[in-house]
């Protein structure tokens, strides 16, 4: 009981941009230490939706809770605000544009636990260290601008300073989609051993299906803002029950794929 | 065989080198590659490893004060030995390239239709044949109302539709050769599907060669007939696809592959390959993969390994015949 009292609970998530509606009734349920996908074409909902989540977008309807407290209404204060931040943690696709460019990479992992953690200086420094340790990151990348860093070791930054806040679930919107073939299973590499030691939470947002297969166990198909299929991560790539998700695999480069196919996954779509 | 037909396009020996201190090694070095006809050719590598370098000198495009050795030769003529007029001609005329990013490729403050047409009308087509023309080549890429899309703006189409356009206005002068650095890399799983159909059936119809640039080495696998494996800017490892993804003779293309996720059940988790590319402020001796490969031996450090014919590829590692497994 104690761990699902803990779960991320969303339940009928609605937004609409003037006369467009871009969520729908979303609704799942994420378990402490789980892995859900949002997949879905550019456009689907899949950002708008993680948005909400993290308190960046405000919800039109549905309710977002993490073991009971809801999320979704307006923060009553500092406290409240600070705290519902570090239950949810993000990471963006371009680690370019979400670190400050002036600021060094432990000042930037150190400002987070300043601002959610009562610490002695030197204990911040050790942790600081231990964050930046946990993602491959040594002294001379810790004194380093963001600009003098790689994208994967940005990443990584991003990374690092999301865990810093000890959050129950860390949002990755395409957080590897702009990285090499190599840094990206480094990436991942990583992300799975997060998710092993430290048990949180993971929403994977991407449009690769090949990346789903392997570091999610569910995942939620996203068309126009909504759910059209969801379920365990195998079961629906292996046997897709929407037509939907069918074109989305059927997109999938691989050897002896044939791209015609997608447009007449497309076409008996309607 | 038709060994004796001029091919699409021939690199041979192809070296581009930054002045001075710019670098301690060549940016291209010993580059030798070759697409028909017809045929699609996939060069993949890691970042920085010199795609788009090569790619670009196929239109006489260089970096800044760079020296080159080797030829490049585009329908049976030296790209590096043209002169301005002639490089225009070639750009017109013989090559087209399709970029990452379709904004980059068309100036925001012009229809379309202008952007479409002034290639035809540079070759002397009369202003209205030029326009049915880009009206069919538009259809062709699947844009729904081509003559209406003619009047519009860049802005107003999605980077798919606009990477169409570009599409559209490379195949309009009827190329020999069709050189895509990358050009889905940008856009959704669906769309890119879409665009690699559109891409692909021009190409056969036309009998276009095309140089396909990706680090998707899924995507490679799917379209490209032989594929170029570069590695710190030297060609490694070179072979029929089926061949080069079912018996990877190089451990660096061992290691793309394994690193690369695929979609099957059966499919092992990404293993990334250890360490990092080497730069252009680094000069290794010997193999430039040494220090990230686990089968590296004494003297790989010391010789540096040739491009050497190993079954129907050729692969540039001392132990190529030795069954590499990762
Ligand atoms: N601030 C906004 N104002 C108006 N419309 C918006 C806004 N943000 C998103 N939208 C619209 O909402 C819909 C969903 O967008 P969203 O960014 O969530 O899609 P996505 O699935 O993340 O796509 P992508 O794969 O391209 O990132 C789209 O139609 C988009 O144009
Ligand atoms: N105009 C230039 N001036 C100086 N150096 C350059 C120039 N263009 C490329 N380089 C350098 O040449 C090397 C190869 O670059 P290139 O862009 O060809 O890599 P790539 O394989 O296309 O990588 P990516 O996958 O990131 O596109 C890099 O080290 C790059 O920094
Ligand atoms: S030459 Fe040696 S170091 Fe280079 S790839 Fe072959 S085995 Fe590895
Ligand atoms: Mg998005
Ligand atoms: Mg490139």
């Amino acid at each position: 009981m104690t761990g699902a009292t803990e779960e991320l609970v969303v339940q009928r998530l609605r937004k609409r941009y003037g006369d467009h509606t871009a969520v729908k009734d979303v609704s799942f349920t994420l378990p402490p230490g789980s892995s859900l996908g949002i997949v879905g074409e550019s456009g689907s909902g899949k950002t708008t939706t993680v948005r909400m989540l993290v308190g960046l977008e405000r919800p039109d309807g549905g309710t977002i809770r993490i073991g009971g407290r809801d999320r979704s209404a307006p923060a009553r204060g500092r406290a409240e605000r600070l705290a519902r931040a570090r239950e949810i943690q993000m990471v963006f696709q371009d680690p370019y544009l979400s670190l400050d460019p002036r600021v060094t990479v432990g000042q930037c992992v150190e400002e987070v636990l300043r601002l959610h953690f009562p610490m002695e200086t030197t204990a911040r420094r050790e942790r600081v260290a231990e964050l930046l340790d946990q993602v491959g990151l040594g002294e001379r990348e810790a004194a380093a601008l963001p600009g003098k860093l790689s994208g994967g070791q940005r990443q990584r930054v991003a990374i690092a300073r999301a865990l810093a806040a000890e959050p129950r679930v860390l949002v990755l919107d395409e957080a590897v989609a702009a990285l090499d073939v190599s840094i990206q299973a480094q990436v991942l590499e990583l992300l799975g051993t997060i998710r092993r030691e430290v048990g949180i939470g993971f929403l994977f947002v991407t449009h690769d299906l090949a990346v789903v297969r392997h570091i999610t166990d569910e995942v939620m198909v996203l068309r126009e803002g909504q759910v059209v299929e969801a379920g365990p991560t195998a079961g629906i790539l292996d046997a897709p029950h929407h037509p939907y998700t069918r074109l989305l695999l059927s997109s999938v480069p691989r050897r002896g794929w044939n791209p015609g196919d997608a447009a007449a996954a497309r076409r008996s779509l309607g | 065989m038709t060994e004796y037909e001029t091919p699409a396009l021939e690199i041979d020996g192809l070296g581009v080198r930054l002045p001075g201190e710019q670098a301690a090694r060549p940016i291209l070095d010993g580059v030798t590659l070759r697409v028909r006809a017809g045929e699609t050719v996939g060069l993949v590598g890691e970042s920085g490893s010199g795609k788009s370098v090569a790619c670009r000198s196929v239109l006489g495009l260089l970096p800044p004060r760079a020296r080159t050795s080797g030829e490049v030769q585009v329908a049976g003529r030296d790209v590096l030995a043209m002169n301005r007029a002639e490089l225009a001609g070639l750009r017109a005329g013989q090559v087209a390239m399709i970029f990452q990013d379709p904004r980059a490729s068309v100036n925001p403050l012009r229809r379309v239709g202008d952007f479409l047409t002034e290639g035809l009308r540079g070759a002397g087509t009369p202003a209205a044949a030029a326009e049915n023309r880009a009206e069919e080549l538009l259809d062709a890429v699947g844009i729904r109302d081509p003559r209406g899309a003619l009047r519009r703006y860049p802005h107003q189409f999605s980077g798919g539709m606009l990477q169409r356009v570009v599409i559209a206005a490379a195949l309009a002068g009827e190329p020999a050769l069709l050189v895509a650095d990358e050009p889905t890399t940008a856009l959704d799983v669906t769309t890119q599907a879409e665009i690699i159909a559109i891409l692909t059936r021009l190409q056969a119809a036309r009998g276009t060669g095309m140089l396909f640039v990706t680090h998707d080495l899924e995507l490679a696998s799917a379209i490209c007939d032989r594929v170029y494996v570069m590695y710190a800017g030297r060609i490694v490892e070179t072979n029929g696809t089926d061949a080069l993804f079912d018996r990877p003779r190089h451990p660096y293309t061992a290691g793309l592959l394994a690193c690369t996720p695929h979609i099957e059940a059966a499919a092992a988790a990404p293993r990334p390959i250890p360490g990092r590319p080497v730069s252009l402020a680094e000069a290794p001796p010997g193999c430039a993969f040494a220090a990230r490969c686990a089968h590296a031996q004494p003297r790989c450090s010391e010789e540096t390994p040739e491009l050497a014919h190993h079954g129907d590829g050729l692969a540039a590692c001392h132990r190529a015949d030795e069954g590499i497994k990762l």
